[in-house]
């Protein structure tokens, strides 16, 4: 009796352990796969609202644009219409339409055509207004609000192409809350934010591995010591620091040094972004050459090799691989930082032409920009249509480094 | 034979340029770090005394302290961590000690490292639409404590991974050889020798976390409170986004420049605690390692 | 007149010393092999002669070592030259990670020489005097790596001989090849002697008493017996040496 007893303690006992070693290895499991988890949702959350953007028209909701029903023209593109509203097209030819020189409206003038009694003190008679505008007017093109138009309008509303591809990656101007229609052109921050992460890499790029040879090759321990925890300092710092540091010293030193109107250019942002690479730079190259063999080095030397012989005939051909991954990691440092970019580079969203101008990246606008939209909406959208853009460019780097680190190991065998 | 000592001098003259331009440059760095640090501790030092660090902000900013500040940054780091080291440690554990090579891990590691890559303002936008609209948080010490965890947990996973993986395969051995189970041998042998190690990688990622701002733009950051946060769901001030909106909106910016070189100064404080933490620990325990 | 002369060298890692007290006197045209248990100082004393040692951290070394009459170490001696002179063949084969070709010109053109005829004409003499010719004449420009194990040993001898030194060290060269590979470079040595100093460190005592002269027995960083090959295996006057070469330790 008492040994069934044992014997099923012993039985529950088994079981129990065998049971929380499934359960730790289920809960391991699970915390294992939030990364990725994490990956994925990044990629639905930041797509989904994205991708969304081409599905919008770039006219602020709840706003119409009306031409007269006479009016051949029945749809416009974004970029036509802002033209048309900054009066660089006059003509409705220049759109397909007549030769008459096109007439602007929008709500504030409504008072050059309608006395306060006519619109009414309840504005209750705004529709019919609007309409005998619509009517009496055939060159006229009106940006309204939606709720001002009633049921028996007499003007045609216009269609206006939604936001496409074309437009979003060749459009020339980023005006994204342009009236009556958004401007959501991203070149200028695309070529703006490989402008200044290409200066980045031009200035961190010597730097960084002169510094890498310095300290795997030709620096004793002792010097090796004292600078690699200098290093991993610098990469420690905060980039709002970084960006702080560049704005009360970098940007005036470039905006004496040049005589500038404003120092916040593309080339400050290229300095600070430099410095802020390097310490991917020097890890990265430095490790690479650490892992030449020894043998190597060795075979090179007895051989009456120098040692700078040794390092660029021997130590760099053999640390390629690695060495360009950490350039590329520090590209794609560059590219990503937001704050130290956003507080020195002015921001001015215009294709740049020189480096002593100011221009604005992709991380910049979005952390300047998302704060004033309203959620959902078109510029909302739009901003995480840029996200898209930055984790693809970040997604692509980092397979391009994975590809190079797994060459590597391939071609040691 | 003068050909040969022509060769010589050239070979000793190249090397000698070489090295002297290797030297110049590296030396340039420390330098730019050096000018970096004495420039915001200069500047800074004069400003910060107790009452910087325990008042509230007056005066839009230009006088007062920056109480609150550190007191979101503190709340934001605790949050953040309490959310991604558990769980960062046990994912390495699962990836070093239970997983075998194969294409499960493969691609585990391949998230682990494209989570790594995403840049912190991507976190931003996918904090505020998760956590901020979707999970109806709201702009809150919650919703930015957990946007900054999902940043901080590679970092986690990577070094835990690094300390788990210099334990040496003897002690796995020799605890399985008498008979404990996985579990067992990863808590009371693998866990205790990697412990320093991954409290090393903690360290690292507490100083990460509290330099980060784009990630807590849109998620909790606040540009000036009253009071101080109550709960999880209040916003709160921090740190780094102090010093960014000081330093570049308002209408004080002149006058609050102590104020940012004093922010910027505890900012660079909490780094070199960070870092003279995590380099004493590893060489504390790297000896003691060694010793026994 | 002697070759290499080592007189009164003591030889440190940090504290630990891995060298006492060790003289030898190698005459020209010969072959001297180091032997000795592992971790007695062999491979030390071999890289004291082309300075290989000195990329080690803290070391210290005292006394002299003469090539040619003239202290190595002395202040002022261009390492670069010296290595030059004194070639190195390693334990394990290590050609660059470069054609077959480039491998043996390598030595040439880090010491200056740019003639693209010469450089073609010496690679080949080169190869040939390592009997490789014909088995790489064809494929020169292909990466050294796609050769055998002995005969990218081969090579690396070839590298070696390429800039003409006058002191040639092994380090072990045949303990990763195979027996036809090990007879080949064997019977290189006894060839290469008519021109080259050679030092050899094996742990083959059939090796040393095939391709040396003479032989010099270490034992925990002492030199215990320097004689003439015969008379040491045959006839060894201490008793550790005795032990040593009949294997009852090691
Ligand atoms: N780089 C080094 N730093 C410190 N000590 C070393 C170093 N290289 C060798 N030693 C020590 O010096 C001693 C002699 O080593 P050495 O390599 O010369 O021996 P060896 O006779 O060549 O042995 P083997 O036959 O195994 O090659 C050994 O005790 C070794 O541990
Ligand atoms: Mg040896």
């Amino acid at each position: 009796m008492r040994s069934i007893l044992k014997n099923d303690l012993q039985r529950v006992k088994t079981f129990y352990k065998k049971f929380s070693e499934r359960f730790i290895e289920g809960l391991l499991m699970l915390s294992s796969s939030i990364t990725s988890l994490t990956v994925v949702l990044i990629v639905v959350f930041l797509f989904k609202e994205g991708i969304g953007l081409f599905n919008q028209k770039p006219v602020e909701q709840g706003y119409v644009i009306a031409i007269n029903k006479n009016n051949k023209v029945k749809k416009l593109s974004s970029a036509q219409l802002k033209n048309i509203y900054d009066q660089k097209i006059a003509h409705w030819s220049e759109v397909g339409g007549t030769n008459d020189s096109i007439v602007l409206f929008q709500m504030e003038d409504i008072s050059n055509y309608f006395s306060d009694e006519q619109i009414g003190d309840q504005l209750q008679n705004l529709p019919t207004c609007l309409n005998k505008l619509l009517d009496s007017l055939p060159n006229i093109i009106a940006f309204l609000p939606e709720k001002y138009i009633n049921k028996d309008f007499k003007g045609t509303i216009l269609d206006v192409n939604k936001v496409s591809l074309a437009d979003f990656f060749g459009g020339k101007e980023w005006i994204p809350t342009a009236k009556p229609s958004a401007q959501l052109g991203v070149l200028p921050l695309i070529l703006g934010t490989l402008w200044v992460s290409l200066g980045a890499i031009l200035l961190a790029l010597p730097l960084g591995l002169a510094a890498a040879v310095y300290m795997s090759e030709i620096a004793d321990s002792r010097i090796r010591r004292i600078m690699k925890p200098l290093i991993e300092l610098l990469a420690g710092i905060p980039s709002v620091v970084y960006g702080f540091f560049g704005l009360v010293i970098i940007v005036p030193l470039i905006q004496k040094t040049f005589n500038l109107p404003v120092g916040e250019t593309g080339l400050a942002g290229s300095i600070v972004l430099g410095i802020m690479a390097l310490p991917t730079i020097i890890t990265i190259s430095e490790d690479a050459m650490r892992n030449t063999p020894r043998a190597m080095k060795e075979a090179s030397l007895a051989l009456g090799a120098s040692k700078w012989q040794t390092i660029y005939k021997v130590v760099i051909p053999y640390s390629i691989s690695g060495i360009s991954a950490g350039a590329i990691l520090g590209i794609g440092r560059a590219i990503g930082e937001t704050m130290a970019v956003l507080m020195v580079t002015g921001n001015a969203a215009v294709i740049p032409h020189t480096i002593l101008a100011p221009v604005r990246t992709i991380p910049a606008t979005i952390a300047a920009e998302l704060g004033e939209t309203s959620n959902g909406g078109l510029h909302y959208k739009a901003l995480f249509a840029l996200g898209c853009i930055l984790f693809l460019i970040t997604l692509f780097i980092n397979l391009t480094v994975e590809f190079i680190s797994n060459r590597r190991k391939y071609n040691k065998h | 034979m003068i050909n040969e000592l022509k060769i010589i001098k050239s070979k000793r003259r190249n090397q000698a340029i070489a090295f002297f331009i290797f030297r110049l440059l590296s030396y340039s760095i420390v330098a730019i770090l050096f000018i970096i640090l004495s420039f915001i501790i200069v500047k800074g030092v004069s400003v910060i005394n107790w009452n910087f660090i325990t008042q509230m902000p007056e005066e839009g900013m230009t006088k007062g302290g920056i109480y609150p500040a550190i007191i979101g940054t503190l709340y934001l780091v605790a949050g953040s961590m309490i959310f991604a080291f558990p769980i960062g440690v046990l994912a390495a554990i699962y990836m070093n000690e239970y997983v075998k090579d194969g294409i499960a891990k493969r691609i585990i590691k391949q998230m682990t490292n494209n989570l790594a890559g995403i840049p912190s303002i991507v976190f931003g936008l996918f904090g505020m639409s998760l956590f901020v609209n979707k999970l109806h948080f709201g702009d809150s010490i919650i919703a930015g404590s957990l946007t900054l965890g999902l940043l901080a947990l590679p970092v986690v996973i990577r070094t835990t991974e690094e300390a788990l993986k210099a334990v040496d395969n003897t002690f796995r051995q020799a605890s399985l050889g008498l008979g404990a189970s996985k579990w067992q041998t990863t808590r009371r042998v693998v866990l205790p020798i990697a412990f320093p190690n991954i409290i090393t990688g903690l360290i690292l990622s507490v100083g990460r976390v509290s330099g980060e701002t784009a990630p807590i733009l849109f998620t909790v950051a606040a540009y000036f409170l009253p009071k101080l946060p109550t709960s999880i769901f209040d916003q709160a001030m921090a740190l780094p986004y102090h010093l960014y909106e000081i330093s570049t909106s308002g209408t004080h910016i002149e006058e609050s420049r102590p104020i940012a070189y004093g922010t910027a100064l505890v900012l660079i404080i909490i780094v070199l605690i960070v870092n003279l933490l995590a380099n004493g620990l590893r060489k504390y325990f790297g000896n003691k390692v060694k010793m026994n | 007149m002697y070759k290499i002369e080592s007189k009164n060298v003591d030889f440190y890692y940090g504290a630990s010393q891995a060298l006492k007290n060790i003289n030898i006197a190698i005459r020209p045209n010969t072959v001297t092999a180091l032997i000795g248990p592992s971790g007695c100082g062999k491979s030390t004393y071999l890289r004291l002669f082309n300075r290989m040692n000195d990329l080690i951290d803290n070391i210290k070394i005292t006394g002299q070592v003469l090539i040619d009459g003239g202290n190595i170490y002395e202040r002022g001696i261009n390492v670069d030259s010296l290595r030059k002179n004194v070639g190195m063949v390693f334990q394990k084969a290590n050609p660059f990670p470069k054609s077959i070709f480039e491998n043996v010109a390598y030595g040439l053109r880090v010491n200056g020489i740019t003639d693209k005829k010469f450089i073609e004409e010496r690679v080949e003499t080169s190869i040939k005097q390592v009997v490789l010719w014909d088995e790489v004449k064809d494929k020169l420009k292909k990466s050294a790596f796609e050769l055998s194990g002995g005969q990218q040993q081969r090579l690396c001898i070839a590298r070696c001989l390429a800039i003409q030194p006058s002191v040639i060290l092994m380090d072990e060269p045949t303990s990763a090849l195979d027996p036809i590979s090990t007879a080949k470079v064997e019977e290189l040595i006894y060839e290469m002697k008519s021109k080259y100093t050679i030092v050899i460190v094996t742990h083959n005592m059939q090796q040393a008493g095939r391709v040396s002269d003479t032989t010099a027995f270490f034992y925990m960083g002492e030199l215990v017996e320097y004689d003439n090959t015969k008379t040491l295996f045959i006839n060894p006057k201490e008793e550790r040496t005795q032990n040593y070469i009949t294997g009852r330790f090691g």
